[in-house]
């Protein structure tokens, strides 16, 4: 079998007495769509920054594509990696954020050019090129020199799934991408996050968006208070429920 | 595709005719009126006071104003403002960097000098560099455990504008590393961490992300700040500097026209920082790009549309004033 993009094992982690994560054992395939539902506070978008390595994890171990995230193992210890280090792994894998994070000081264009011309150090002339392409594919080849408060809420994310994309991950995290959207633009995004899901791009949703997680999604899990309540298939999960919590949590989000 | 400009759909229904438009009776306001004449009144008799004073002597004024010593000091007086605020501004912003900083030491030892500088008065501060001298006679830099070292007597090399600029320049320091730390807080977290996972790397992250978005937050306090350097750049006077306030201290001295020449120094005063308010509304419209949807006109723009306005369709001298007072609703175009 192939290395799993995504690797969990018991994975903790707490935000001073508070335990935010109490051993979360995942495992995500190359190719496939992951969905991580769950009650506000349950810890998905914790567990999702964990993975780039926004947040530090405090016991168990995740790997991404076989290599451990955030450290490295050595005469059986860990040693925390360098910020180089740590920087070139976060740019392998994009990720979308529930408030769009674009940089408003900087044109659509400009915020999809940014990282592939400072980080990997792409000429202009490349990172534009493969940029208009990106802007184009999400619906936005006419929206390049827009800064980012001139566009609606749906425009905006999708411009920041078109510069998460710029990078050529190999994993994609989505922390609530329409939780911030009007009801009306939330198709638009969902369009784009299907489309990539058909390419076959590795993707992890934490998402409220049933109808995506049932359709879309290769696995769904459920979470609540920071553990796994309930895995498997989403037709299974979200179609015949064998725990109670996981069926008190659907009959209120259906 | 919906679009923030979109027009409200109009309702389906037979057309119905607009209602005439309402012209009523304007509401008077006597009592305004009699505010405002009141208060001109009181303005003309202080205004008039002055101006007519017996010993005033205006042909005084006039005589001083363009006198080349006094010309001459403005020069110094913004020649020293600009370094004063160039050392202010670096150091200002490396201390807040430090403050910020994940190194314990870093963030105190900024937190010591903020503390220092902005706890003991400029006047204080520029004395002390003056008077250097009386403690270090020599000045001397070396390596250590080495006999290779560079002297010079402190009083050759603190002259009057050498410590004028130490004492303003330090002084400001610590007042700017508060006006920086303010405008790297104020950028949204959420910037960073979009920017991190990115792969971006601190530093970059601070010098593309962070403080281009600060720099709205910092513009307009740096340009207070710069105004307010321009008119404390006089108790420079103290360490004999040659500034627009000492200059005319010293023909004062000679002449005792003190009042008048205190007019020319503050006509002077007055034109300079004049000058430094427009050079503010130009960067701060520069750095608001992106952050408003409009910008504010600048006043070519607001002449132009007003007589475009006026060829264009008759405007209305009230909307006509409200353009050159340069209202606030203008601003959306």
């Amino acid at each position: 079998m192939a290395t799993p993009m995504v690797r969990a094992e018991s994975v903790h982690k707490n935000f001073g007495r508070n335990e935010v994560l109490r051993g979360i054992d995942l495992e995500v395939a190359p190719r496939e769509v992951m969905c991580i539902i769950g009650p506000s506070g349950s810890g998905k978008s914790t567990f999702l920054r964990c993975i780039n390595h926004l947040e530090k994890i405090d016991a168990g171990r995740l790997w991404v594509d076989g290599e451990l995230v955030g450290y490295r193992e050595r005469g059986g210890r860990l040693h925390e990696l360098p910020d180089r280090e740590v920087c070139r792994k976060r740019s392998e894998i994009g990720m979308v954020f529930q408030s769009f994070n674009l940089f408003p000081h900087m044109t659509a264009l400009e915020n999809v050019v940014e990282a592939p011309t400072r980080v990997k150090r792409e000429t202009m002339a490349v990172a534009s090129e493969r940029g208009r392409a990106l802007l184009d594919r999400v619906g936005l080849g006419d929206k390049l020199d827009a800064h980012p408060r001139q566009l609606s809420g749906g425009q905006q994310q999708r411009v920041a799934i078109a510069r998460a994309l710029a990078m050529q991950p190999k994993l994609m995290l989505f922390d609530e991408p329409t939780s911030a959207l009007d009801p009306e633009l939330v198709g638009d995004v969902l369009n784009v996050m299907r489309d990539l899901a058909h390419e076959g791009m590795t993707m992890i949703v934490v998402t409220h968006e049933m109808g995506f997680a049932r359709e879309v999604g290769d696995s769904l899990v459920f979470m609540d208070s920071g553990a796994i309540v309930e895995a498997g298939s989403p037709r299974e999960v979200i179609g015949n429920p064998q725990q109670q919590r996981t069926k008190d949590f659907l009959s209120k989000v259906l | 595709m919906t679009e923030f400009t979109a027009d409200p759909p109009v309702p389906p229904g037979p057309a119905r005719q607009r209602p005439e438009a309402i012209r009523a009776v304007p509401l008077h306001h006597p009592w305004r009126w009699v505010a405002a004449i009141v208060v001109v009144l009181i303005l003309a008799g202080v205004v008039d006071t002055f101006i007519t004073a017996p010993d005033l002597h205006w042909s005084v004024v006039g005589q001083w104003l363009f006198d080349s010593r006094i010309l001459q000091s403005c020069l110094v007086t913004l020649y020293l403002t600009a370094i004063a605020m160039i050392v202010g501004v670096s150091l200002g912003a490396l201390l807040a960097v430090m403050r910020l900083s994940a190194n314990r030491v870093m963030s105190w030892v900024s937190w010591l000098y903020i503390w220092f500088f902005r706890g003991t008065p400029v006047l204080v501060q520029l004395f002390f560099w003056w008077s250097i001298a009386y403690i270090l006679p020599y000045l001397s830099i070396g390596i250590p455990f080495t006999h290779i070292a560079w002297t010079a007597s402190t009083n050759a090399l603190i002259t009057p504008l050498v410590a004028a600029i130490l004492g303003l320049g330090l002084n400001e320091a610590a007042y700017m590393a508060e006006i920086v730390r303010a405008g790297i807080i104020s950028v949204d977290q959420g910037q960073t961490e979009a920017a991190h996972a990115l792969g971006m790397r601190r530093s970059l992250v601070m010098r593309r992300i962070v403080l281009p978005q600060a720099m709205r937050v910092i513009v307009p306090p740096t340009g207070n700040e710069t105004i307010s350097m321009l008119k404390t750049t006089s108790l420079a006077s103290i360490v004999t500097l040659h500034e627009l306030y000492f200059t005319q201290s010293q023909i004062s001295l000679f002449n005792y026209r003190i009042v008048e020449l205190l007019i020319v120094a503050s006509v002077w005063y007055l034109v300079m920082s004049s000058v430094l308010t427009v050079f503010q509304f130009y960067i701060e419209r520069h750095y608001a790009q992106g952050s408003v949807r409009g910008l504010p006109p600048t006043p070519m723009q607001r002449l132009r549309r007003m007589l475009f306005q006026f060829h264009d369709r008759q405007a209305t001298p009230s909307e006509l004033l409200a353009n050159v007072a340069g209202s606030r609703r203008g601003w959306r175009r």
